[in-house]
């Protein structure tokens, strides 16, 4: 016994009968290579080129799959193939519409006192004239700007309130009686409701208890806030009904009250659910058009009050500037300042999103050591 | 300040289903009481039904008297919010609050009630409820960190300590160690030694050594069949009940020859 035998192998028992770990990205350059060919012969275009090759990358891996490594592990990259192909067809609208909105929308965003100004005073003679002589283009959003702002405020300090009340009646207090029902079946009602008909419904609500004429940003907020309230109140619900009962036991036997133990225990625990689900719904209802056009009108000045005279937002502004643009013969100054504002409302909706994110992980409970 | 309970003709309803029938216990002051018996026995509801915890769930009620020194806790007129008040609970899984430090979990008692406190009297009683608790030196330099980052065991202490912090005439604790390893457990059972000094104590254990080793009187329930109603079907001495059962069922249940 001099020495130990060691088998010496050049492969693992264990890994033969895998493809090498290179084998997508040849059979992807082989796919990309042989659907250029194929493509160069029918008339060759990008959209195409990508079919046939993710077509024929499928294949091509799945098969050299099923004759090295069996018919298990084929299956496996045929389903990861779908999955990534499904993944990728769902990503082409979003990509292709922040590009769009970017591309078309930064010329207007930079155009100096596009921010600042309204569209007071310009006319299509300004519009004629930068055309015409390549002067700047006038005119701004900061009217519309404003109008989004304070009539999304509104209808979130209306909907807020209402929205999380109903919210704990639901899960605190509802135990399954029929009004608790009734408000659940209204409420899922509201969530379908067209946004165009809460307009109607605001508009015909302060015609009744003001008088006809009131277009003003408190009737728009209510019109939102007719859509955001079933939003709110159905994350906060869910937001609720996740707080563990336990808690409230706990609290219960100290000897708090109810209405202390929801206010203190209850809601302080879902709250970083809660603020993301409203924040949520504001994004929803930033770009609501329809509802705002027959509410609040559309207004070229600024209207800093939000309770008297019309008033603008992003959404109607962009509607009125592509349908009537300020000069009908050069109508290319009143699509560069639609799609800037285009450009500014996707920009506040992603701020939403992240503040959503920001806000969950603020208040989320802290785990320390 | 500890009080004793009586419990007269006590019979415990889930909506229509009775779970417990006709309870009569007398639990003395300053002394720790086991609940033993099987699993759906009804331990715990009767468990609840002394510090009014049990109507929280939608549906149960009681009816019969639980008198705290001779007062009736279902009395009319009675909040179940100063009942609660006097008895305190502990439960099977610590549950501290996870938005609070530790400290604050102490406090949650006075804060939520919204008592004013000086600062100086919470952090003594802060210190007070901890030690008494046997958890103070483990948590001692980090009460401003949250209490879910504790060990299982020490969360169950905090909760105790949260239990004990609003000075309570009786503390009842339902499975307090079934979540706990046996180290924890251990200090918990020390604990509720030391507590009945003070208080007292009314324990529901899934472990029979366990109702050996901490208590004074020992009350077995039993049930029939599922569906049947959970009774109490000897209570006395626990080394009585352990060594010389009067029934048969106590003594094949202690035996371990069923449950």
């Amino acid at each position: 016994m001099t020495s130990t035998l060691t088998p010496v192998r050049k492969r693992s028992a264990l890994t033969k009968g895998q493809l090498p770990k290179a084998a997508p990205y040849i059979v992807l350059a082989l796919a990309l290579i042989i659907g250029a060919a194929i493509l160069a012969l029918i008339g060759f275009n990008a959209f195409g080129w990508g079919i046939v090759a993710a077509i024929l990358f499928t294949v091509g891996l799945v098969g050299w799959s099923a004759a090295v490594e069996g018919s298990r592990k084929a299956k496996d990259k045929l389903a990861t193939c779908l999955v990534v192909g499904a993944f990728l067809i769902a990503l082409l609208p979003l990509i292709s519409v922040i590009w769009t909105v970017l591309v078309k929308g930064l010329p207007g965003l930079l155009d100096p006192g596009f921010l600042g100004t309204s569209m007071n005073g310009v006319t299509g003679a300004f519009d004629n004239k930068s055309v015409e002589q390549g002067a700047p283009v006038m005119g701004g959003i900061y009217h519309a700007l404003v109008g989004t702002v304070q009539i999304t405020l509104l209808a979130t300090v209306i909907s807020v309130p209402v929205g999380l009340l109903t919210a704990i009646y639901l899960v605190e207090y509802g135990e399954d009686r029929a009004l608790s029902r009734a408000i659940t079946f209204f409420v899922d009602v509201m969530t379908g409701i067209p946004s165009i008909v809460a307009g109607l419904f605001a508009a015909a609500f302060f015609l009744a208890v003001v008088g006809p004429g009131t277009k003003t940003g408190a009737v728009a907020a209510v019109a939102l806030s007719v859509l955001m309230i079933p939003v709110v109140v159905r994350s906060s619900e869910e937001m609720l009904k996740i707080v563990p009962n336990e808690l409230r036991e706990a609290a219960y036997a100290l000897g708090v009250r109810k209405w202390r133990t929801i206010l203190k225990v209850v809601i302080p625990t879902a709250i970083s659910g809660i603020a993301s689900g409203v924040t949520l719904a504001i994004a929803r209802v930033i770009g609501e058009t329809a509802p705002i056009l027959v509410t609040a009108g559309f207004a070229t000045t600024i209207n800093n009050n939000v309770f008297g005279g019309w008033m603008a937002s992003l959404p109607t502004f962009i509607y009125t500037q592509i349908l009537n643009p300020t000069s009908p013969s050069n109508p290319g100054p009143s699509d560069q300042r639609a799609w800037g504002a285009a450009l500014v409302l996707i920009i506040l909706v992603m701020l939403l999103n992240l503040g959503a994110r920001l806000v969950a992980r603020i208040f989320a409970p802290k785990a320390g050591r | 300040m500890s009080k004793r309970i009586d419990v007269k003709d006590l019979n415990v309803y889930y909506s229509k289903f009775l779970a417990v029938e006709d309870v009569n216990i007398n639990i003395d002051p300053k002394s720790v009481t086991a609940f033993i018996g099987p699993s759906g026995c009804g331990k715990s509801t009767f468990l609840r039904t002394l510090n009014r915890m049990h109507e929280v769930i939608p549906g149960a009620r009681v009816e019969g008297e639980v008198l705290l020194d001779g007062d009736n806790l279902y009395g009319p007129g009675v909040d179940p919010v100063t009942v609660r008040s006097q008895i305190g609970m502990v439960f099977q899984r610590p549950n501290p609050f996870p938005t609070m430090s530790i400290r604050d979990n102490v406090l949650a008692g006075v804060k939520l009630n919204n008592h004013k406190i000086s600062k100086g009297e919470a952090d003594a009683l802060v210190e007070r409820s901890l030690r008494g608790a046997n958890l103070w030196n483990e948590v001692k330099d980090r009460l401003a960190k949250p209490g879910s980052g504790l060990s299982g065991g020490q969360q169950q202490r905090l909760c105790i300590a949260r239990a004990i912090a609003v000075e309570p005439q009786v503390i009842l604790m339902d499975e307090p160690c079934s979540a706990l390893d046996p180290i924890s457990t251990l200090a918990i059972e020390d604990l509720i030694n030391d507590l009945k000094d003070q208080y007292t104590v009314v324990i529901v254990t899934h472990n029979m050594q366990q109702a050996a080793r901490v208590s004074d009187k020992t009350a077995f329930f039993n049930i029939a069949g599922t569906g049947k109603p959970g009774k109490l079907i000897e209570y006395g001495e626990t080394h009585t009940i352990f060594s010389n059962p009067s029934v048969k069922a106590t003594e094949d249940y202690v035996s371990g020859r069923f449950g």
